[in-house]
């Protein structure tokens, strides 16, 4: 896991920059290769954040249901997903929430080996966009293990799956033989 | 009449791990050599505009502290974030700003110190700037993950093989050991390419760019200001193409081509009266943004220079080399002289200003016959676009 690297290098860094203050007083650590000063940030941040998705609620009871929410525009038939909650062809917001059939192919896809920290401690993912049959793309992650059998153009079918270690409900892409 | 806009001066720090300079330092590196070109007084300046993104970097307010330590404050700043394609967008505004009689002399500056970070925290950063919500949240898409998904298109709709992304790296390679303030500055062979280890599959580490710290400065004036001071030989902007698309890559039609390098390529030639069907005989030099092997085919083929799906092919011949069709990337591109992200797009005219003037290395200089040049720069992946052409 990169996860495990990830954090030794961290924790390397730390105890360097702890040594450091003992030694000169300062967080001044010298760069591994040029073995310029370096001053290590006392001030660690830590962010996170609180997004609304009052608008949007439905999409998540839908998945709670089991269900794959769009939106639609009453007046002009667009189809949102991501669903949005007023229609920004027509500027109408009138809108109602279909089921998309979660059947369509796939598009294109990519396996990531370097992964964002907060993403770690996952093993490598595989992330693809799908178009449906309903004419929309989605991006989501692609289950399937054998990485042969993905192909752009593969019969691919949507659905609802929890997401581990975190426990929470988002969709998946599976691959349809 | 349209005011027409020149540039008087132009700098570059060394791109790469700088970690021996801090953030105003690197900027003055690049400022300093730009002001000191274009040998004006510094009260001549009107206004600074910075390009920076931020976020991996102490400073969040850059354009305040650089005005600072340039010695310019009293006249008025602003930073420009287009992503990637900031730079362009900074010089966009200078540009702007002179032409519509709003100043007479604007300086550009471009940084990005990225290295104040680590990189699973820039990793972390990069791979949010798309759409927060909707791709990194829930599926942690990396930078060189949104454009793989551009890559396994292409590869699957022209036969483009992994080999062939590498030749892109291979030749800006070449001309980055040849820039003596590239990141890179070695060769790299179809070997090393193709064993570096996978980042994003089809990507390979060698197919991107690296975490570059570095700065880039453009000085730029009316003509009036220039016919008045007496400055010979000025690079003139000729026009600017620009345009976006959405930031969910699922709401594209197709993963081929970056609709907005196609859209802001037409408003430029458009706006600067050039023929479409005789571009590389137009250009004698071209710098595009290449943040990844597969960005610089697609930018081909998104200019016009070649057709759909013979972008590959035309590495595959070294035809984008000093000598072939059109060279492209004699900097070393993205790829080799590094990719500071803010700076980006100001290094990419700094660059091409050199090319017009014959001053880039012998190594690496273009036969330059007619005098133009343009820059192609996105934003994001395909976010944002800005093609910028000059002459002498």
């Amino acid at each position: 896991m990169q996860k495990i690297i990830y954090d030794e290098g961290i924790k390397k860094l730390e105890e360097f920059v702890k040594e450091s203050k003992k030694i000169l007083g300062f967080p001044i650590i010298p760069d591994q290769k040029l073995g310029t000063a370096l001053w290590v940030s006392n001030r660690e941040l830590k962010i996170n954040y609180i997004i609304s998705v009052e608008k949007i609620k439905k999409f998540f009871e839908g998945l709670s249901e089991g269900k794959i929410y769009a939106t639609k525009c009453l007046n002009c038939n667009e189809i949102y997903f991501p669903p949005q909650s007023e229609c920004s062809k027509c500027k109408n917001e009138k809108m109602e929430w279909i089921e998309l059939s979660g059947e369509g192919e796939l598009l294109t896809f990519t396996k990531i080996f370097v992964k964002p920290y907060t993403f770690s401690h996952y093993e490598d993912y595989i992330v693809g966009i799908a178009r449906l049959k309903e004419g929309i793309n989605v991006t989501a992650w692609i289950e399937e293990k054998d990485f042969e059998k993905i192909k752009v153009g593969s019969k691919i079918k949507l659905k609802v799956a929890k997401r581990f270690p975190e426990e929470y409900l988002t969709y998946v892409i599976t691959i349809i033989d | 009449m349209e005011r027409k806009v020149g540039i008087i001066g132009v700098g570059s720090s060394r791109f790469g791990i700088r970690n021996d300079v801090n953030f105003n330092e690197l900027a003055y590196e690049s400022f300093k050599e730009a002001i000191n070109e274009a040998n004006i007084d510094l009260k001549d300046v009107s206004f600074l505009v910075v390009s920076n993104i931020g976020g991996w970097s102490s400073e969040p307010l850059p354009a305040v502290t650089i005005g600072e330590y340039l010695g310019l404050t009293g006249i008025g700043t602003l930073r420009v974030e287009a992503a990637c394609a900031s730079g362009s967008a900074a010089i966009k505004t200078a540009h702007d700003m002179i032409k519509s009689g709003e100043g007479e002399v604007v300086g550009v500056v471009g940084i990005e110190k990225m290295n104040e970070s680590t990189t699973p925290v820039v990793v972390e950063m990069i791979g949010r700037a798309g759409n927060y919500f909707w791709e990194f949240e829930n599926f942690g898409l990396t930078f060189p993950g949104y454009y793989a998904l551009y890559a396994t298109a292409y590869m699957n709709k022209y036969g483009a093989k992994e080999e062939d992304l590498c030749e892109v790296a291979i030749k800006n390679h070449y001309y980055g050991a040849r820039n003596p303030k590239a990141h890179f500055q070695k060769e790299v062979t179809l070997e090393e390419c193709m064993r570096s280890r996978y980042v994003a599959w089809p990507l390979k580490l060698y197919d991107c760019t690296p975490i570059s710290d570095g700065s880039a400065t453009v000085i730029l004036a009316s003509e009036d200001y220039i016919r008045k001071s007496g400055i010979k030989e000025p690079i003139w902007i000729k026009s600017i193409g620009y345009s976006n698309d959405t930031s969910n890559l699922s709401k594209r039609d197709n993963f081929l081509s970056l609709k907005a390098s196609v859209e802001a390529a037409e408003k430029a030639y458009k706006k600067a009266n050039i023929d479409k069907d005789k571009l590389t005989k137009i250009f004698d030099v071209i710098e595009v943004h290449d943040c990844f092997t597969i960005a610089e085919i697609l930018a081909y083929e998104d200019l016009g220079l070649f057709k759909r799906g013979e972008g590959y092919k035309v590495v595959r011949e070294k035809q984008t080399y000093i000598g072939g069709i059109i060279p492209v990337n004699l900097s070393g591109g993205l790829k080799a002289k590094g990719h500071p992200l803010g700076a980006t797009g100001v290094s990419m005219i700094a660059e091409l200003v050199k090319q017009l003037n014959y001053k880039a290395e012998k190594q690496r200089q273009a036969d330059i016959k007619n005098g133009y040049a343009l820059a192609h720069n996105v934003g994001g992946t395909g976010h944002y676009a800005y093609v910028t052409i000059l002459s002498r």
